[in-house]
């Protein structure tokens, strides 16, 4: 109870740290040699965490943990209760009880589509993988999969989690009138009588809201609604879009245009401010191209001229920041010059203008030799260079993208243009202020809110709220009922896209139609049969409207006789074929220069103080996600910040306003404040300070509520990706931030290994950086060896390919029933992540160099854990796997104080009950893996289930698993195949190839626990004049 | 000093020690007979069906073999229990007035589905397929009894993982020629066909015990 046994209490007995700077380090408290860090990093759990703290005494304590044994020791005698079994009275053709099913969906997010298969349990959908027939996601094992039945595709978290809403609990149920249930008919009624009146004056007054609109379904019922209320106005808003882009189109070509990255043929990548690996339409497939050129084999030579170099101008941290050769933070208006400086560099001629004089001030911070240095390297790789502005960025820098991309002639190489892929492209901030003002004129007379959340994201200045007030007749369409909601007369529940027919289009602009998994779990209505019902349709279902919408353009476009089999087929692959946007070939227009010019004077407001950049959050996106308890609870890339969103700056920032980590700022915006806790982010912009979009939502449902800070508030359609000026007071309190980097650390040894390319080239069979400073493993024990004739499972991970996602670490908790465990469990390090991503840093806090390392049960072949194990629940099998026998488990923890990785979970206190309980939400777990209650360890299993069906397919055809059968869910999800899983005895597996590469090693290998997990060193290819 | 204790203590105390260890023993044994007792394992308890189904009459007086209702057996995990239509299949001509049958009219009438008790119940920790071990030769009434002769359905074995473990330890006392795998219990096996081979290399049986193939 009281006490620490063996818990050090002085840092004294603390053996190493890496207070070296050119050693790798985890966290500024590490690289300072904080005592009180190291005090924390030798206990496993926070003090206090193992003590009872309710103030029982002594002699209750033992009261109850005798009645407690007493009861564990009767759990056994509990009679097994009686199972039912309910067959079909007809029974469904192709539903095989306990065999999945696979169906081809998609999901529309950000704009676009991205392709899935949706596995099926008896008619439940429980984990999503991505389709690799859609263009927009890579394939898993390509080369293997031609052989196998079923082909995984690569996907992201958004994609991952989206399961878990379909069955969240506080979804909305019913329709609503004023906050009182009421009934589709009664709404149907209203709307009816309020459409005859307007018919009268052609629908003046009639307005419709919606976010991006890609569906072709959904824009031909647009058509109709314009064409039957000619006076009628559509207008789309969403808080993070691609505005931007488009004017930079319109600035570079005088056109639309949808640009299409093809990174795997650029040499080397210059991103301004662009977190092209996990964000755009086609972020999946960017990353596999970007991975697919860092990958280096023994042979030295081929490498050098494969490997791609990464130039990330940002100026806030992200992945696609974290994994580039080089990395120049600057602040939000420094990006913008340097993208000019680069033109200019590169021969844009600019008149000499005092915009083009302003520009090249701002841009003092850049230093001369980095943007020398890339300028030479883009002007060498002609035509195999890529430049891609981020969607923060003002409409110049894009145009100024585009302008390079054409004048090194990366165009088509690297860049592609097709037609734009949303039905109308438009300004979606001027289309939102449009219809502000002519709420506030009282033009408007029925406002159609589509799904979004304008209440809580519309710009701060436009104040919707108050707008909404001069309108009559509002209706709210969304799954949740939100802000918007509990302001418009009527709230309508929407359709979850597993549970509602719909179309979409990829970044390509190739169709998808959307295919539910089940019926409805709650009654709602689709965007389809809320538009039809504005078109007088009322009765009309999704499913017949999309359906009739591609009967008509089936027949009408395709050559094959029957359009059924066209559509049947686009069913089963999940694209509807030939269907992508057509290529373009837009050209600069001839005025550039001076058009450029132009702009320049409005896009570079002269600041000063701190600036502040607003993000998409990497977990909750715009905020709509913040219902969903894995994306919360998920670390986030880089922070690993759970349950909250900070204050990410700098630590030479955080020193000038002399506060810590979880210190409450109060930062002030053209006289708006809010109140948020500071995370210091090295390799962070000096002076500039992140907020991420999405918390402080108070109607988001029970897990979303009040977790984080709103900080739109302090976003203005003057201001929406980063705000000047910003005054920054400390307000003397603190917040706890819920961390897990410092959870489970490893201490000072070097767990990572990484070099240059051209340190690889000088030894590419025995590079330097693979042995420096690590102890070899000496090859002994004293138990006798195990012998594997069979199968050999083992994993490669390869930390070059590694971007951070997090894709894997959703992956894993949806496939194995991961509970999530709220935040004062996760500040209690008791987090039930199988997979977390370690994340590590080398060199200076200012901008240090990052590396990823996925870290899961290593399935040690001499493990640790399991000779301590005094009931054998955690052995070893015939085929190297450790296992885990929860049924078994009677909790002692030994097994997790022995393991050197910590990557053991224990369940402390039933974290599965509310699932279990929850008659809806239980539908969305795995019933291929057991469901843990308290009291039990548990870790990664190397997705056992998985093994055992691919075994059984496998044994009743009398052959072998092939490589590739098995996927693991974090392989199945990885869209940069960082993860390799496979049999080690197969010589011809891809596993044992990357096991034998010279840069193959062991983390901890010195202890001589022979991991069958092992990882590839991260080679970087950064610019030797730049050393 | 006088002596405290009678000599008769002697053998008390001699009595009580090793009755004790024989008290231990007893109540040690009383727990893992009452464990193994049908009152614990329900085997060869028949529990009570919306329909007395007799699985007698069935397969030994009719001749339907066992895939005509268990339909997945040799492709999924689940056997699979047979929807209403495939009882009407027959029953629509066959004892079409017996009050007997009538759940099973009234759920083909309303589309309820009939909810049966489940007999064979492995704990949601142990996962179980039934197409693996038809594959390798292992027939039905090795787990299930001679299901032919069973007018009311019971459980024959009791699902203990010692029970299990049997097979999984020794395949080659289990383990026989695919072709008698749906043959009923009551119809004498072909012995030549037994004798003839081994199976467990014909089949490529592994006797699997890792924990990880049941427990995951």
């Amino acid at each position: 109870m009281n006490s620490n046994f063996r818990q050090p209490d002085t840092a004294s007995d603390v053996p190493h740290r890496a207070s070296d700077g050119s050693q790798f380090w985890r966290s500024l408290e590490e690289l300072e040699g904080d005592d009180a860090f190291f005090v924390a990093l030798r206990r496993e759990f926070p003090e206090y965490a193992n003590r009872l703290t309710d103030g029982a005494t002594r002699r209750q304590f033992l009261q109850l943990m005798g009645a407690s044994l007493a009861l564990a020791g009767m759990q056994g005698c509990v009679e097994q209760p009686q199972e039912k079994i309910v067959p079909f009275v007809q029974a469904p053709e192709q539903i095989v009880p306990g065999k999945p099913l696979y169906y081809s969906t998609a999901m529309t997010h950000d704009g676009a589509g991205i392709g899935l298969l949706a596995e099926s349990h008896m008619g439940r959908p429980v984990k999503i993988e991505g389709n690799p027939l859609h263009p927009a996601v890579p394939e898993i094992m390509s080369a293997a999969a031609e052989t196998n039945r079923l082909r995984f595709g690569a996907s992201d978290t958004f994609a991952q989690a989206s399961v878990l809403s379909l069955y969240d609990p506080d979804r909305s149920q019913t329709v609503l009138r004023d906050g009182q249930i009421s009934t589709w008919d009664a709404f149907a009624a209203e709307l009816q009588a309020t459409l005859s009146t307007l018919a009268e004056a052609g629908g003046r007054g009639l307005r419709i809201l919606t976010e991006t609109v890609v569906s072709p379904t959904f824009a031909d019922q647009l058509r109709q609604l314009v064409e039957l209320y000619p006076n009628a106005a559509w207008h789309q808003y969403e808080p993070i879009n691609h505005d931007n882009e488009l004017l930079g189109s319109r600035l570079a070509f005088d056109a639309d245009v949808q640009t299409i990255y093809h990174v795997e043929a650029a040499d080397v990548i210059v991103s301004l401010d662009a977190d092209f690996l996990a964000d755009g339409p086609m972020h999946l497939q960017q990353a596999r191209g970007f991975a697919n050129r860092r990958r280096v084999d023994s042979t030295g030579a081929a490498s050098a001229a494969s490997m791609n170099r990464l130039y990330v101008v940002e100026s806030s941290l992200t992945v696609t920041g974290a994994a580039a050769d080089h990395r120049l933070p600057l602040a939000p208006r420094a990006v913008a010059a340097f993208s000019l400086r680069l033109a200019q560099a590169l021969g844009l001629q600019l008149e000499a203008s005092e915009s083009a004089e302003n520009a090249t001030s701002v841009g003092d911070q850049i230093p001369q030799e980095w943007l020398d240095a890339v300028a030479a390297d883009l002007q060498q790789a002609r035509g195999r260079g890529l430049v891609i502005a981020g969607r923060a960025q003002p409409p110049f820098v894009h145009a100024i993208a585009h302008w390079i991309n054409a004048t090194l002639g990366n165009v088509p190489g690297s860049v592609e243009y097709v037609e734009p892929i949303a039905a109308r492209p438009e300004l979606q901030l001027d289309s939102l202020r449009d219809l502000v003002n002519s709420m506030r004129a009282g033009e408007v007379h029925a406002l159609v809110i589509l799904a979004g959340n304008p209440l809580y994201n519309a710009p701060a200045d436009f104040h919707f709220a108050a707008a909404l007030e001069n309108v009559p007749l509002t209706v709210h369409l969304s799954q949740y009922e939100d802000e918007t909601s509990a302001r418009c007369r009527w709230h309508i529940p929407e359709l979850h896209f597993l549970e509602s027919w719909s179309d979409t289009r990829a970044g390509d602009g190739t169709v998808s139609i959307v295919q539910p998994l089940v019926a409805p779990l709650r009654s709602g209505k689709s965007l389809h049969e809320v538009l039809a019902t504005l078109l007088g349709n009322f009765a009309a279902s999704s499913y017949e409207i999309v359906r009739s919408y591609w009967r008509s353009r089936l027949e009408a476009q395709s050559t094959e006789a029957n359009s059924d089999v066209v559509w049947q087929q686009a069913l089963h692959d999940g694209i509807v074929a030939n269907t992508g946007s057509p290529a373009v070939q837009p050209t600069i227009r001839g005025d550039f220069a001076a058009v450029l010019g132009r702009q320049l004077s409005l896009s570079l407001p002269a600041g000063e103080g701190i600036s502040v950049v607003f993000r998409p959050d990497p977990s909750l996106w715009d905020g709509r996600f913040a219902n969903n308890g894995w994306l919360q609870e998920l670390p986030r890339p880089l922070t690993t910040l759970t349950w909250d969103n900070a204050a990410l700056m700098a630590p030479a920032t955080a020193d000038a306003l002399q506060v810590k980590n979880g210190n409450v700022i109060e930062i002030i915006v053209e006289q708006t404040a809010i109140s948020i806790p500071v995370l210091i982010t090295p390799g962070q912009s000096a002076n500039v300070v992140t907020l991420h979009l999405g918390y402080g939502r108070e109607r988001a449902g029970r897990i979303g509520n009040s977790v984080g800070t709103n900080v739109y508030p302090l976003r203005s359609s003057g201001a929406m990706w980063h705000a000047e000026g910003a005054e920054i007071r400390a307000t003397g309190r603190t917040h706890k931030l819920a961390l897990t980097q410092h959870h489970h650390v490893m201490e000072g040894r070097n767990l990572v290994r990484a070099g240059t390319l051209t340190e690889f080239q000088e030894h590419p069979e025995h590079p330097a950086f693979m042995f420096e400073g690590h102890v070899p493993a000496e090859d002994v024990s004293m138990y006798p060896e195990h012998k594997y004739d069979g199968y050999k499972w083992g994993m490669v991970i390869n930390q070059a390919a590694c971007i951070g996602c997090n894709a894997c670490v959703v992956a894993c908790q949806a496939e194995n029933n991961v509970p999530i465990v709220g935040k004062g469990q996760v500040l209690n390090s008791r987090e039930m992540h199988w997979l977390r991503i370690d994340h590590y840093y080398r060199g200076s806090p200012e901008n240090p160099e990052h590396y990823h390392q996925p870290m899961l049960c290593q399935h040690c072949e001499l493990a640790p854990c399991e000779p301590v194990c005094p009931v054998a629940a955690t052995t070893h099998s015939s085929e190297g796997l450790n296992e885990m026998t929860y049924n078994r488990c009677i909790g002692t923890r030994y097994c997790s104080n022995n393991c050197p990785y910590k990557v053991r979970r224990f369940n402390f206190l039933d974290y599965n009950r509310e699932l279990r309980q929850d008659a809806v939400l239980q539908l969305a777990s795995n019933p291929d893996v057991t469901v843990r209650s308290r009291g039990v360890m548990e870790k990664c299993t190397f997705c056992v289930q998985r093994i055992s069906a691919a075994r059984i397919t496998a044994e009743k055809e009398d052959r072998k698993i092939r490589d590739g059968e098995v996927v693991t869910a974090c392989q199945a999800a990885c869209p940069t195949e960082a993860i390799v899983f496979g049999d080690l005895n197969d010589a011809g597996s891809r596993v044992r190839q990357e096991s034998a590469s010279a840069l193959n090693y062991s983390v901890l290998g010195e202890l001589n626990t022979r991991p069958r997990t092992t990882y590839l060193a991260v080679v970087r290819n950064p610019n030797p004049a730049l050393r | 000093m006088p002596q405290i204790f009678h000599p008769s203590m002697n053998t008390i105390s001699r009595a009580t020690i090793f009755g004790a260890v024989f008290i231990i023993g007893f109540i040690g044994w009383l727990m893992g007979a009452v464990v193994r007792s049908p009152y614990a394992t329900s085997a060869g308890v028949i529990k009570e069906q919306p329909v007395p189904f007799s699985h007698e009459h069935h397969v030994a007086e009719c001749g339907i073999d066992c895939r005509y209702c268990h339909t997945s057996v040799e492709d999924s995990s689940f056997a699979g229990i047979p929807p209403t239509q495939t009882c009407m299949n027959c029953h629509r001509e066959l004892w079409t007035e017996s009050p007997i049958l009538e759940p099973v009219r009234a759920s083909y009438r309303t589309g309820e589905p009939l909810v049966w008790n489940r007999v064979h119940d492995v704990p949601d920790f142990a996962f179980f397929d039934h197409s693996i071990h038809i594959r390798k030769g292992v027939s039905c009434a090795t787990c299930h009894g001679a299901v032919d002769r069973m007018p009311l359905m019971h459980r024959e074995a009791t699902l203990h993982m010692e029970w299990c473990l049997e097979c999984h330890r020794q395949p080659e006392r289990f383990v026989g020629p695919r072709e008698l795998v749906f043959a009923s219990a009551a119809s004498p096996a072909d012995e030549s066909k037994v004798a003839q081979s081994n199976w467990i290399e014909a089949y490529h049986v592994q006797s699997k015990t890792d924990c990880s193939v049941c427990h995951r």
